[in-house]
């Protein structure tokens, strides 16, 4: 069951990834995700949840650690009205499904959400509610479903390989 | 065209552009920094068994965890200085200052180029007519490996200042009130092109923050048209004459605006952001009172030689209040060295401030200069986020660095135009 945690507006990407701890590897970061929003999440956040977000999710920083530590906790997915346009690029990169949706905020804490990225829908199995969303560019899907950039380029370059 | 247009034709080689599209760029230069750069991509490098497609296209410019306070800073750093020797890479400077301010200052731009930097505040390289924007430590990796990234291309939002600013209203100022109106997403990850009187007046690190704090708007580009004032600047830094193209790199005036903003630069007043964020802006006078513990000139955002020229005309003579501490990081060590011997750096000496190094300290949040629980900080940086420079509990305010001075000198804020001399 992917468990939704739901959080307002402009999420900066000093709470996904606090300055402090930039020093470190990304178990250490994630362990401080969310912190300053919300002490609890990085704790008790399960692989497979979704983090659904309010305008402007990830805004700030070019610092793709923001969007490594939410993969790094296991969430699956990140819904969101809009997100900042750096992060949106980083989390597809690092395998992150991002989904613009713009009745995210329909979603409550707890709500049992799940998520379809090539169609671009969203459906709340606690309400019964479905909502579109924008699909991931075509161009980046093939990316994304590798897990992020690296696993894809290692691929091509294993399949180089081999012909 | 527009000016964002015709930049990322070029780099897609193509005629023509459509907003909207999604097209594939040829990078000229990528810059990267030593915390999002070497120390990510050089094991990703490794794992893929790639080398860099250009060294000669790629800058390293250390400014993160200076003054290396612990061991893992100075591994970071050490990772960085060995990485630029094995890829080859020549452009590398090091303790020379704030990478957005090194960049243009070490000739490294020029109008019509097609720029990735490894740092959100990357499109400060759209002062001098340049395609330039942030990317993460995999999106880096891309570019390092193939030259190239895809990019959407951006619609252009216009934002048009007309009239002149009055004396001790500068560029900060009319960011925060952009800030305001358009709020933190306004820029919609698509361009934002300054022009308009008061922005033709600015000179270039005017320019750069206009430029830089396109980030706070949200946009993915900011750019001001390159003119002679962009050339003198750039002879200036060793770009050779024939290598500037000022003719080519404007908008087209019949070209439709996706969106046009209007702004009275006589009109404006001093802008302070209150805590947390920068939309949070306003005329200085209507915050009420608030004291201050800290004063803090840094980061590449508000301590270029051209702010610390602004802090010095309204520190020169005159002391610290009691009980608040000045914090000085100059940009860099070249704008440093002319403050320095031009008095600059005396007077704000004199006056009690504290010199840090030229680093993005206090502003990234990296270093030790964290500030407190209950603090209270007005700083010329770009970003007032909750936590961002120290606790939660920290309260941070944004000004320019005159009212940054003149909050320093007065202890509390203070209409800094009343402080000129």
């Amino acid at each position: 069951m992917a468990h939704a945690w739901v959080y307002g507006d402009n999420i900066d990407t000093d709470v996904l990834a606090p300055g402090a701890y930039m020093k470190f590897g990304i178990e250490e970061i994630a362990r401080h995700c969310m912190e300053a929003v919300d002490p609890e999440f990085a704790g008790r956040v399960r692989p497979g949840d979704v983090v659904i977000g309010g305008r402007n999710f990830g805004m700030g920083s070019s610092r793709e650690q923001a969007a490594q530590a939410l993969t790094h906790l296991g969430v699956a997915a990140v819904i969101a009205p809009s997100f900042g346009g750096i992060f949106y690029r980083n989390a597809l990169n690092l395998g992150l499904v991002v989904l613009e949706c713009r009745d995210a905020g329909r979603v409550r804490a707890g709500d049992n959400v799940e998520f379809d990225a090539r169609r671009g829908s969203v459906l709340n199995r606690s309400s019964g509610e479905r909502f579109p969303c924008v699909p991931i560019p075509d161009h980046l899907l093939d990316m994304v479903e590798a897990g992020g950039l690296m696993p894809f380029l290692m691929r091509r370059r294993r399949g180089t390989e081999r012909k | 065209m527009h000016l964002a247009e015709k930049l990322v034709a070029r780099a897609a080689g193509r005629e023509a552009v459509t907003p909207g599209e999604i097209v594939t760029c040829a990078v000229d230069l990528a810059m990267m920094h030593d915390s999002g750069g070497p120390r990510r991509v050089k094991p990703l490098l490794e794992k893929l068994g790639a080398r860099v497609w250009d060294p000669d296209k790629v800058v390293v410019i250390t400014d993160h965890y200076l003054p290396a306070a612990d061991e893992e800073s100075r591994a970071i750093l050490d990772t960085a200085r060995r990485w630029v020797r094995e890829a080859g890479v020549s452009r590398f400077h090091d303790e020379q200052g704030i990478c957005h301010v090194v960049l243009p200052e070490r000739g490294h731009l020029r109008p019509g180029l097609f720029v990735v930097g490894g740092d959100s505040h990357s499109p400060t390289g759209g002062a001098f007519g340049c395609y330039m924007f942030g990317v993460g430590a995999t999106e880096m990796l891309g570019v390092l490996v193939t030259g190239e990234i895809w990019l959407r291309v951006p619609q252009t939002i216009r934002l048009q200042w007309e009239g002149r600013l009055a004396d001790g209203v500068v560029a900060k100022d009319m960011m925060l009130a952009m800030c305001a109106a358009l709020g933190m997403d306004g820029g919609r990850y698509q361009a934002v092109e300054y022009c308009g009187e008061a922005v033709r007046g600015l000179g270039m690190q005017e320019r750069m923050t206009l430029c830089n704090m396109a980030a706070e708007l949200g946009a993915q580009a900011g750019l001001v048209a390159p003119d002679e004032t962009t050339r003198s600047y750039l002879l200036q830094a060793g770009v050779p004459d024939t290598a500037i193209d000022l003719a080519r790199w404007h908008g087209d005036p019949a070209a439709a605006g996706a969106e046009d903003h209007r702004f009275d630069a006589g009109a404006l007043a001093p802008q302070v952001a209150a805590p947390h964020s920068p939309a949070n802006s306003a005329p200085w006078d209507r915050h009420g009172p608030v004291s201050f513990d800290v004063a803090y000139i840094g980061a590449c955002t508000g301590a270029k030689l051209s702010d610390l020229r602004m802090a010095a005309r309204i520190l020169r003579g005159r002391r610290v209040a009691a009980g608040v501490r000045l914090l000085v990081g100059p940009a860099s060590a070249r704008d440093q060295r002319h403050a320095e011997e031009e008095g600059t750096l005396g007077a704000l000496v004199d006056a009690g401030a504290e010199l840090l190094a030229n680093s993005c300290g206090a502003c990234a949040g990296y270093g030790a200069h964290r500030f407190g629980p209950g603090q209270r900080i007005i700083a010329s940086t770009a970003r007032n986020f909750r936590g961002r420079m120290g606790s939660p509990d920290a309260a941070i305010y944004l000004g320019s660095p005159y009212t940054v001075a003149a909050a320093a000198v007065a202890g509390r804020l203070v209409d800094p135009r009343e402080l000129l001399q």
